[in-house]
């Protein structure tokens, strides 16, 4: 896959800050508003298929690793079963919600009912946002990065 | 008529059937069983602190439904990069 032209491109670097911010709103507001970790990655990782739509396979494997990618969707799985494990270290069960309660890091508890957004809420659910939003947009771009590539090579085209 | 028109009709028809059970014959917003689910929507502010119960359920109180999500996604990451690889000669 080659670039696209001059205005593709133009317009696609402008609507890609607002697509990353919306994908990073929706992962940090997991515990907040509808949706999660799972979503926000798979809006962010569509803006950057975007990206790869209008500049090209070769262009991001030119400025993008992909074991660099791999690593990050690692890192998110390994964050992900830490923050399980330190529930059983801590809290003595596999997925316990250890920070809960705890005024530290997330420890807040809104009053019952509808309240107003209170980010410092929800105990380990957005710790396991993030982690799984990272896995998700590394893992999904990923998977559209190296099928784009494999196909835009010469030994690939019979 | 031919076969396949009759049971392309015949499976429609029970499609319908399925629809319109669904629509009209079942209560909706009242099940029969609902102990869970008043659970959840009652505790879930106070016992885990967020206002979205959906993310609660997902990653707290089945949060080995979403591990094996994750694992999936794992898996499948590393069969495409596995398939796409550069074999070298």
């Amino acid at each position: 896959m080659s670039e696209m032209s001059k205005i593709v491109r133009t317009i696609s670097n402008i609507i890609f800050p607002f697509i990353m911010i919306f994908g990073l709103y929706v992962i940090a507001h997991g515990h907040l508003t509808p949706g999660g970790g799972f979503q926000g990655g798979a809006v962010a990782a569509s803006g950057c298929a975007m990206l790869l739509v209008a500049y090209g396979s070769t262009w991001i494997i030119d400025r993008m690793k992909v074991s660099r990618l791999s690593m990050f969707e690692s890192i998110g799985a390994l964050g992900f079963i830490g923050v399980a494990f330190l529930g059983l270290i801590i809290g003595g069960m596999f997925f316990n919600n250890f920070l809960v309660g705890s005024n530290i890091l997330f420890g807040n508890i809104p009053k019952t009912g509808y309240t107003g957004a209170n980010f410092n809420t929800g105990g380990v659910l957005p710790l396991m946002n993030f982690a799984v939003g990272v896995k998700v947009i590394a893992g999904l771009f990923v998977v559209v990065l190296v099928m784009a590539y494999a196909s835009s090579l010469k030994e690939w085209k019979q | 008529m031919s076969l396949r028109t009759t049971v392309a009709i015949v499976m429609f028809s029970v499609l319908v059937v399925f629809f319109l059970f669904t629509a009209f014959m079942l209560s909706f917003g009242t099940p029969k069983e609902a102990k869970m689910d008043n659970y959840i929507i009652m505790h879930t502010q106070t016992e885990t602190g967020t206002n979205s119960g959906v993310t609660t359920v997902v990653f707290d109180y089945r949060g080995f439904d979403t591990l094996g999500e994750a694992t999936i996604l794992f898996a499948a990451v590393a069969g495409v990069i596995m398939i796409f690889r550069r074999v070298k000669k």
